[in-house]
């Protein structure tokens, strides 16, 4: 039995409007989940997946309508629970390429537990969570990745609270392929989707996505072509960590964290890190995570970890069999009259 | 066997309760005696009751272990109200089990267990074999663990081990009471301990002490004999509740031609259903063990989109975490089978015990206008065919369906007359064909179920979700009169399954005094007290739901043909509420909440003091 979604066997050639619903899309105008939307329609034509295998699976929130704007399967389902119908959806054929939208508060709030727990599992699914920190189809609240402090609705005197840090969640919870990207980059967010396509495993993109009527501005930082050269580090297999406006700052590990270190300083330029995607251990990954909660450190956009393992389905689907190979195939009549059974004569 | 000079009391059903420490082996025990009254011909009905603590200090009276067994010449339908035999392993066991027992029942007692120790641990103050606060019982204190250990002195093994055997001492001595055969137990433990020959031996000879030094002691002045029943022809095997829901999946999944997904989350008493489905997955079985009871019903839910049906299991705190995904189901119109296996609640309540508490939170208990069907079963072997029709119909109306199961039900058991599956109704699916021009919410017009459309069919790519869906095109909408319409489609779909059900047929005259109006597992219980009323010459009918949503057909004329509609139920009257709700009656409720069965004596009570009026 087949186990993957990724059997690229073009049938016909879809195009980006083929995946287009007759539905209006109905966000604020400038919102950044138009360039995520956009960008999805013009990756999977190219997957050589035919347009009846995809399934979009959705939550609750601005971004869980994405269901209805492709022209694909799809279910729009209730708050943090899109993980748990797609887990479902793939044991029932695996043969489906299936993608959960979620959203800061669907995902890492209200579906903590299930974004986890698909993760640790390895279920071969591409999630992508869009990230506004904020909470936009309720109106300005503030979500699990709203830095501490911020003032929303719900935060008059600012949020007390700690806020999760996606990537970390993702690598703790054993994701197979974690990355990065950021609404207003689409080339790269194109890249990111292709290769999380592409992965055999479950797949993690957080998305950075400007919600231009509450929090607007979020990710600056990123976003704004003055700032981004400075703080936006591009991670590249094989390549050494730089950033910076000329590429003369790099990364090197001090004791057990990351430190800046300028290239033109022959002395220091040999320890930069070479970005290895593939390391085993989270904990290269987690380091690089961790820069995005630290002052005057850059953020990394890009994949973090991208390992071979074996998926849920693989292993799911090998047990049937390893049981039919054991008991074969099922006899009902045999069934029923498994364990003591006696005749009663007429 | 030798021939006993014994006298032989004739006996028409008899009740027998063996208790102990949860490592006496007292289920195996109870289990023995059940297979060979079963192959003797009696009719039988037995209850397990297991401790809560999984492994409860021994001699205490929470780590009592009990298994009850009725058994009969006539048809049985209940473990027993009352027991005339208990089997006291310890002095817990006595303790905790002698409310149980009729007037002058028999007491056999383990009296090597009554040490000061042991004594101390059950609360006796003093020995109670000793205080004469055992008088009005016929009581018999044997040395069981001295005479087991004297029976396998000659064999080559430890204390441990042979005291291991003292269960089949006891054993013995209840099968010479009964005038069973050791047969049975014998090749049992043949086949069990094939490989430790010297263990089966060790076993049977306690059987065969246990049974000898009853007979030879004269221990009883008489024994017992309770003829076989007459019993339809036929294959016959015990069975659980919970293996019987288990098995009728299974079958139904086979006439859909569908894969059956199971998505559980463990809970006590639905546990079992996961367990057992999960050995069979060369069955077109899939069972995932999710993190969550949402998660379960959630990897259902998406299994049923993606073409599979999708079942999960669980008890009340599991029902009230599953209640958003069953709102999703009804919306979606997605085929899914909820087995509830009712305990005692709320909250944790009392997870080991019995209650059918749930009934409203069935039917109502969900944000909106909500509609699902409900179907009980009413004994052990009826789960078979009560998960059965609830696949049926879920698949064939496009609908999560409610099967309220019960503890009592779960881990009951009782003998049951393998059907031939040829005789099942076949079960039709409403699947969209590629190239169909299909709209998602368009309805069959005799059923009123949309059709099922898989992931991956080529031009029926189509979305589903929790909003409110137009007719026919299932494009979200709020327009006000498109929703009222499709609450009352999705209602009036709901009471269309009427059309595939066979209506209940009322036992007694059709029209009289008193109705007997009940629903699940007090069927036994009803029907028992029935069949001794008749004997008294007393005329009232029994009514029994099967269907709790949608009602039958037929309920309103009876129920409007009697002077009184009395409804048992364990719970404070759900049932009666309905009924009064919907039919404007003053029905009589009795109700019992203490996590137990309904017991016979107390309904028959009951009854006849309307009667009396």
């Amino acid at each position: 039995m087949a186990t993957q979604s990724t059997h690229f066997i073009p049938v016909k050639k879809v195009r980006q409007q083929d995946f287009a619903s007759d539905q209006e899309v109905r966000w604020c105008p400038g919102c950044g989940d138009y360039a995520i939307l956009a960008t999805l329609k013009r990756v999977l034509p190219d997957l050589g997946i035919p347009r009846e295998k995809y399934v979009f699976v959705s939550g609750i929130g601005c971004s869980s309508r994405f269901p209805y704007y492709m022209n694909t399967y799809g279910i729009h389902s209730i708050h943090g629970r899109a993980p748990t119908i797609a887990t479902g959806i793939r044991l029932a054929n695996p043969e489906l390429s299936v993608w959960i939208i979620t959203g800061d508060g669907d995902g890492l709030s209200i579906g903590g537990n299930h974004l986890i727990h698909i993760m640790r599992r390895n279920v071969n699914v591409n999630i992508i969570l869009f990230n506004n920190e904020i909470y936009g189809l309720t109106k300005g609240q503030y979500s699990p990745t709203s830095p501490k402090g911020q003032v929303t609705k719900s935060s008059p005197y600012g949020s007390i609270d700690n806020p999760f840090n996606p990537i970390k969640v993702a690598l703790a919870s054993g994701a197979t392929f974690v990355a990065r990207t950021v609404d207003r980059d689409t080339k790269h967010m194109a890249e990111i989707f292709r290769r999380a396509a592409r992965h055999k495993g479950v797949s993690f993109v957080e998305v950075y996505q400007n919600c231009v009527i509450f929090n607007d501005g979020a990710f600056r930082e990123v976003t704004d072509p003055q700032e981004k050269p400075e703080h936006a580090l591009y991670l590249e297999h094989g390549k050494p960590l730089l950033f910076g406006k000329e590429k003369k700052k790099g990364l090197r590990l001090h004791r057990f964290h990351l430190e800046v270190v300028e290239l033109d300083d022959p002395e220091q330029a040999d320890d930069i890190l070479i970005h290895d995607q593939h390391n085993p251990d989270t904990a290269y990954a987690t380091l690089l995570a961790e820069l995005t909660d630290k002052e005057n450190m850059p953020i990394p956009l890009g994949v973090f970890r991208s390992i071979e393992m074996e998926t849920y389905e693989e292993a799911f689907f090998r047990q049937i069999e390893t049981v039919k190979t054991m008991k074969g195939e099922g006899d009902l009549k045999q069934l029923m009259v498994s364990g003591d059974t006696w005749e009663v004569k007429a | 066997m030798a021939k006993t000079h014994k006298t032989v009391i004739k006996v028409d059903d008899v009740t027998v309760r063996f208790a102990g420490d949860s490592g006496d082996g007292i289920q195996l025990t109870g289990k023995q005696f059940t297979r060979t009254t079963a192959l003797i011909g009696n009719e039988l009905s037995t209850f397990p009751d297991f401790p809560a603590e999984i492994r409860a200090p021994a001699g205490t009276t929470y780590g009592v272990s009990g298994f009850q067994i009725h058994f009969g010449s006539h048809p049985i339908y209940t473990p027993g109200d009352k027991v005339d035999v208990l089997v006291a392993m310890n002095p817990s066991a006595l303790k905790v089990n002698i409310k149980y027992l009729k007037p002058n029942a028999i007491i056999i007692v383990n009296e090597d267990n009554f040490t000061e120790r042991n004594l101390r641990l059950a609360g006796y103050p003093k020995n109670p074999l000793e205080d004469g606060s055992l008088k009005g019982y016929q009581v018999y204190p044997v040395p069981v663990t001295e005479l087991t250990r004297k029976a396998l002195e000659a064999l080559g093994l430890s204390q441990k081990e042979k005291d291991r055997c003292k269960n089949f001492f006891a054993l013995g001595i209840v099968y010479w009471l009964y005038n069973r055969p050791l047969e049975p137990t014998i090749e049992w433990i043949q086949k069990k301990f094939a490989k430790r020959p010297e263990l089966a031996k060790a076993n049977i000879l306690a059987l065969k002490a246990g049974r000898n030094f009853a007979e030879s002691t004269e221990l009883f002045a008489s024994h017992y004999q309770v003829e076989p029943a007459k019993i339809r022809p036929g294959v016959y095997r015990n069975i659980t509740g919970n293996e019987a829901l288990s098995l009728g999946i299974i079958v139904a999944g086979r006439k859909a031609g569908l894969d059956i997904f199971v998505g559980s989350y463990p809970i006590t008493p639905a546990s079992d259903i996961l367990h057992e489905l999960s050995l069979h997955k060369n069955f077109g079985v899939k069972t995932f063990q999710a993190e969550d009871e949402m998660a379960a019903i959630g990897a259902a839910v998406g299994a049923s989109f993606a073409g599979d049906l999708g079942v999960t299991a669980t008890s009340g705190p599991g029902m009230a975490l599953k209640t958003e995904f069953l709102n999703l189901a009804v919306m979606t119109e997605l085929p899914l089978v909820i087995f509830d296996v009712q305990r005692a609640g709320p909250s944790t309540g009392m997870p080991t015990k019995t209650e059918q508490a749930d009934l409203l939170f069935a039917l109502y208990g969900r944000p909106g206008e909500s509609p699902v069907p409900v179907v009980a079963p009413r004994s052990p072997s009826d789960c078979f065919y009560a998960a059965f029709e609830a696949a049926r119909v879920a698949i064939q109306y496009m609908t999560p369906v409610i099967v309220l199961s019960d503890l009592y039900l779960a881990n009951g058991a009782e003998p049951w007359r393998v059907p031939d599956l040829d005789q099942l109704p076949p079960i039709a699916l409403t699947s969209a064909q590629p190239g169909e021009e299909y709209l998602p919410y368009q309805r069959d017009p005799e059923t009123l179920a949309r059709k099922w459309a898989l992931p991956g069919t080529p031009g029926l790519e189509h979305r589903i979700g929790g909003l409110e869906k137009e007719e026919n095109t299932g494009n979200v909408s709020y327009d006000p009169d498109n929703h009222e319409r499709m609450v009352k489609l999705r209602a009036e779909k709901v009471e269309r399954i009427r059309d595939i059900l066979p209506e209940p047929e009322i036992e007694g005259p059709d029209e009289g005094e008193l109705l007997i109006l009940s629903w699940g597992s007090t069927y036994g219980a009803v029907v028992t007290v029935m069949q001794e009323l008749r004997k008294k010459g007393r005329e009232v009918s029994h009514y029994h739901l099967r269907w709790l949503n949608p009602l039958p057909r037929n309920l309103e004329y009876y129920i409007r043909n009697f002077n009184h509609v009395f409804i048992p139920e364990v719970n404070l009257g759900q049932l009666s509420r309905i009924v009064r709700d919907r039919y404007l009656i003053d029905a009589v409720s009795f109700n019992r909440v203490k996590g137990q069965p309904l017991m016979v004596q107390e309904l028959k009570e009951a009854i006849e003091q309307i009667l009396a009026r």
